[in-house]
């Protein structure tokens, strides 16, 4: 299993802020990022990744097939995600399809990368750039 | 539905395989939400866009994985690696090498505007195969009379002493028509072309430069146009440079002036000095052509029967002007690297074979932990492109260096410029060949690990019993190298006993411990005769009284070097219809037989009261003596030569004029003092020979150039060289093809000895518990040595008898190269068979004796 920090290339992580992270590059891609909080509820197939993902982000974000196959084959790799064994309750089983689930790593990495992407909110905020919180 | 399906192909299989399915769900699910034509359009769009990135993206992911992988993987083992590289190198080394001569000397356009319609104009002999010069009155005729060519330019050769900046220098060049420039298409890179006024007789001389002439002599100075310069004491104004890549008629041309043929040129139409070039008209075909000329060459026959009847006319492509010879020994050569190529790839799939062989166990715990095959074949193919990548760059970088030494295997005639060189098609030649031999030699051994892998990897885990089939192949591959290898020394066999037998051929003279050099006479201050006389004499004689010099003498050019100058020679009083003998006609001064080591078989030499008012003698060689007049003395005939009526004072051997392979024509010699003032000038002697007794003859040298610098300071020395090293360059082309094909056939039995031996010590290895229960069972340790050394036997005869058809075969397609000696040449099969046998022997023992010292108990009990 790979680690968290030789995935990100980044010696440290941290929930809160860190001013050094801002300064790295995004620690996951904005396709990997959404499927983490996609799957972050609960386990879910290919297809609904892509309708979680759309209904989240309002259809701004419509990511192919080809996009979100090549994360998950990535994300395998990586360890963020897993295969259950076990299927979903049946009632809610589509049995043609592959189901995915998120990884302690995942969670990590996804917190990780929120944190980073708060942080530099929070700058943008102090320099007026973002507006203020409500 | 089929168009997402041909996207999908765009992926890696294996990925593919893992997510096709469900890629396709919801390309379908999408597809029946979609309503309208425009909507679905869009869709499609977006599945392409979404696609080819991604497919590109997931292939360079894995391709990174791969080669990450198998650098670390061949780090682990880099001995293997470094064989594999290495061999791999060596075989598309010398691949690329001989390519790229051969598509110099072959293929590749010449660089001449659409090369194509270029032709030669040529005389021929009326019997037997040969190019003959034309005249210029023929030349005229033809231009005049023919619709075929959009442009013609008639050239020939020039020799003159150069005065312009610095030391007066011999230059070599060509007198050319200005339509030889417009016919080839090439425009000047500094200034202009010559001109029809530069042509006219009487008109002053202009000269172009070459840039090798250029660079040497004028530092490559672009006001060099206009510059006035002496050409064997003659003004010329230089008008233009051309660039590098131009140097038609040959590699050694280094300035080209007018012709400006004078009216008595066009007289005598047996006076046949010029070549010709021309551009075939657009849509007209070379046979038409041909057809022509030689219709019109037909007519000038009756017009002119005792001149242009003697002779038959040719029109030849451009292109097709190489010598046969070295269109033979530069394809033999190529197809001999391709067969070290084909050795070196199966000694490469046999090592990835054994390799893969020994990592079964890694690719079944990979298999067993859900790799999926195509993604293991891959990353197989992946390792034996990076082994075949690394080896092809090196053999680039072998072929780079080699490619110059094997230059002279280019003809100098060749109307291509330079020298070949790696470049740009060659590199993609090498990419080709590495990227075929990766991926046409690593896949077989991947698909056959990989099967073998699934079907008993982890059950057996690393102990014996390799697939049969496996070790099939591997035998396949082993014959493949005897084969070839066998061949190729066959092949090399060959070509050795035929330069043997030539270098054993008499050439007539003795060529140890002679200088030879050139003296340029500049006309017109040597024009008449008496002042040429005066000339020799005072070198001679100087020459002469140095220490070590035995004899010393002026010759109209030298054999071997001088090839041409043929003239007819007939009885004197013979019918004017007597079909008179071709000879080569040379005028020598006294000495010079002794000088050159020709011996005198009857009568005497030449004399220096030999004069012009003395009778006009002649000495021949023994061959035109007999066959003018059969088992009767030449002495005291007349004959017709230079002109002249002469009475035959002497008889010689005969010499090699053409050299060791070809046949050569009798000899005729004439007095260099009998003949009239500014007669027969191109055959002025201006070749001095010194023989000595000297240990290091270059040790003269001052000496020889102080004596002329004393006769004539003005006159440049040049071409200073022994004559045994004229006689070795007439066969240098031999000796490099002979060296190369040598290598090519040392290295290919050396790789094909590492096949056997490997193969045996895999066989070995693999059946240690065979082989131990054998010996437990009472087998001696002689048998099994015997039995393991028959199986190498086996596949080296097999190889070794199938490699001398495919030789015998290569021996035929080469017979001209042979010198007469017999493609199924005894002793050469013979040799080879026996340095097989050797190779085998050397390759089977250590594993053979490694079988034979097993202990029975040892082997089973680990089993």
């Amino acid at each position: 299993m790979i680690s968290l920090a030789e995935i990100f290339h980044c010696g440290y992580i941290h929930d809160g802020y860190n001013p050094g992270m801002t300064d790295k590059q995004a620690l996951l891609s904005e396709a990997a990022f959404h499927i983490l909080v996609a799957l972050a509820e609960g386990d879910r197939h290919g297809y609904a990744i892509l309708q979680e993902v759309a209904e989240r982000t309002r259809g701004r974000m419509r990511l192919g097939p080809g996009t979100l196959y090549r994360s998950i084959q990535r994300m395998l790799e990586q360890g963020l995600i897993e295969e259950p064994r076990e299927r979903p309750a049946a009632e809610l089983d589509d049995e043609r399809r592959r189901y995915y689930r998120i990884t302690a790593l995942g969670r990590a990495a996804a917190r990780a990368e929120a944190g980073r992407l708060a942080a530099l909110v929070r700058m943008a905020r102090l320099s007026g750039l973002a507006p203020k919180q409500t | 539905m089929r168009f997402y399906s041909l996207l999908l192909h765009l992926y890696p299989s294996s990925f593919r395989a893992e997510y096709g399915g469900e890629m396709r769900a919801i390309f379908e699910e999408r597809w029946s939400l979609a309503t309208g034509a425009l909507e679905r359009l869009g869709l499609l769009l977006s599945a392409a866009a979404d696609a080819l990135p991604n497919a590109l993206r997931v292939h360079a992911e894995f391709l990174g994985q791969d080669a990450r992988y198998t650098l670390r993987v061949l780090a682990r083992s880099p001995g293997f690696a470094a064989i594999a590289i290495a061999v791999t190198a060596l075989g598309i080394g010398a691949a690329t090498a001989t390519f790229s001569i051969l598509d110099h000397v072959l293929l590749r356009p010449l660089p001449f505007r659409d090369p194509g319609r270029l032709v030669k104009i040529w005389n021929t002999p009326l019997r037997g195969p040969g190019r003959i010069e034309c005249s210029p009155a023929s030349w005229r005729d033809w231009r005049e009379r023919s619709k075929s060519f959009e442009r013609m330019g008639a050239y020939h050769p020039l020799a003159a002493n150069l005065v312009g900046r610095g030391d007066p220098a011999r230059v070599s060049g060509w007198a050319v028509e200005p339509e030889f420039f417009t016919t080839l298409g090439v425009r000047p890179a500094l200034g202009r072309l010559l001109l029809a006024s530069d042509d006219a007789a009487g008109a002053p001389g202009a000269a172009v430069l070459s840039d090798s002439l250029w660079r040497s002599r004028f530092g490559a100075d672009p006001a060099v146009v206009g510059a006035k310069i002496l050409l064997d004491d003659e003004p010329f104004t230089v008008v233009g440079v051309m660039p590098r890549e131009f140097d038609f008629p040959n590699r050694e041309t280094e300035i080209w002036t007018a012709t400006r043929l004078r009216k008595e040129n066009f007289e005598d139409r047996t006076d046949a000095w010029l070549q010709g070039v021309a551009r075939v008209k657009r849509g007209v075909t070379l046979e038409h052509a041909r057809a022509e000329i030689q219709a019109i060459h037909a007519q000038l026959s009756r017009e002119h029967p005792r001149e242009d009847g003697k002779v038959g006319v040719t029109v030849n492509r451009l292109r097709d002007e190489i010598p046969r010879q070295s269109r033979t020994m530069v394809l033999a050569l190529f197809g001999a690297s391709l067969a070290l190529l084909l050795i070196a790839c199966a000694n490469l799939a046999n090592l990835l074979l054994a390799r893969a062989l020994a990592r079964r166990k890694e690719l079944a715990v990979r298999t067993a932990m859900g790799a999926d095959r195509r993604r293991l074949v891959r990353q197989l193919v992946t390792e034996s492109l990076i082994l075949s990548g690394a080896g092809g760059a090196l053999g680039v970088a072998l072929a780079a260096a080699a490619v110059p030494l094997a230059a002279s295997l280019v003809p100098l005639a060749l109307p291509a410029s330079g020298l070949p060189r790696v470049d740009l098609p060659i590199l993609l030649f090498a990419l080709a060949l590495t990227g075929v031999t990766g991926v046409a030699f690593g896949v077989v051994p991947a698909l056959r690990a990989c099967s073998d892998a699934e079907s008993r990897g982890l059950r057996e885990g690393g102990r014996g019993g390799a697939s049969r089939g496996t070790e099939r192949l591997r035998a396949v591959l082993v014959i493949a190298e005897v084969t070839a290898s066998v061949s190729l020394l066959i092949g090399s066999g060959l070509l050795l006993r035929a330069l043997w037998r030539l270098q054993a051929v008499d050439t007539g003279f003795r060529s140890e411990g002679v200088l030879t050099m050139r003296t340029n006479l500049p006309l017109p201050r040597y024009a008449k005769t008496q002042a040429r006389v005066q000339l020799y004499r005072r070198i001679l004689s100087d020459v002469r009284s140095l220490q070590g010099v035995t004899d010393a003498a002026y010759a109209t050019g030298l054999p071997m070097d001088m090839r041409g100058g043929i003239w007819g020679v007939a009885p004197a009083g013979a019918p004017e219809d007597y079909d008179s003998r071709p000879a080569s006609m040379r005028f020598v001064t006294p000495g010079f037989f002794d000088a050159m080591g020709i011996p005198l078989r009857a009568g005497r030499d030449f004399a220096e009261t030999d004069s012009a008012d003395r009778p006009l003698v002649v000495v021949v060689s023994e061959s035109l003596a007999s066959r003018l007049w059969p088992g009767e003395s030449a002495l005291g005939r007349r004959i017709m030569a230079a002109r002249k009526e002469r009475e035959i004072v002497g008889v010689v051997t005969d010499v090699r004029v053409r050299g060791h392979e070809q046949s050569s024509e009798p000899q005729v010699y004439v007095g260099y003092q009998q003949v009239e003032d500014e007669a027969i000038i191109g055959y002025v002697p201006k070749d001095l020979v010194v023989r000595t007794t000297a240990a290091r003859p270059a040790a003269l040298l001052p000496g020889i150039r102080a004596a002329i610098a004393k006769a004539d300071p003005t006159l440049p020395v040049s071409g200073v060289r022994l004559l045994s090293e004229i006689v070795d360059a007439d066969t240098t082309p031999r000796q490099v093809q002979l060296r190369l094909l040598g290598g090519f056939a040392a290295l290919a039995f050396l790789l094909a000895g590492l096949g056997i031996h490997g193969l045996l010590a895999f066989v070995v290895s693999q059946r240690g518990r065979e082989i131990g229960v054998r010996m437990a069972l009472g087998a001696q340790a002689g048998s099994i040595l015997r039995m393991v050394l028959r199986r190498g036997g086996v596949l080296a005869a097999a190889g070794a008898l199938l490699g001398a058809a495919i030789a015998y075969a290569g021996g035929r397609a080469i017979e001209s190269l042979l010198a007469g000696v017999s493609p199924a040449d005894g002793p050469t099969f013979l040799a080879a068979a026996g340095l097989a046998f050797v190779m085998t022997l050397l390759g089977s023992l250590v594993p053979a004796l490694r079988a034979a010292r097993l202990d029975p108990a040892q082997v089973i009990r680990t089993e």
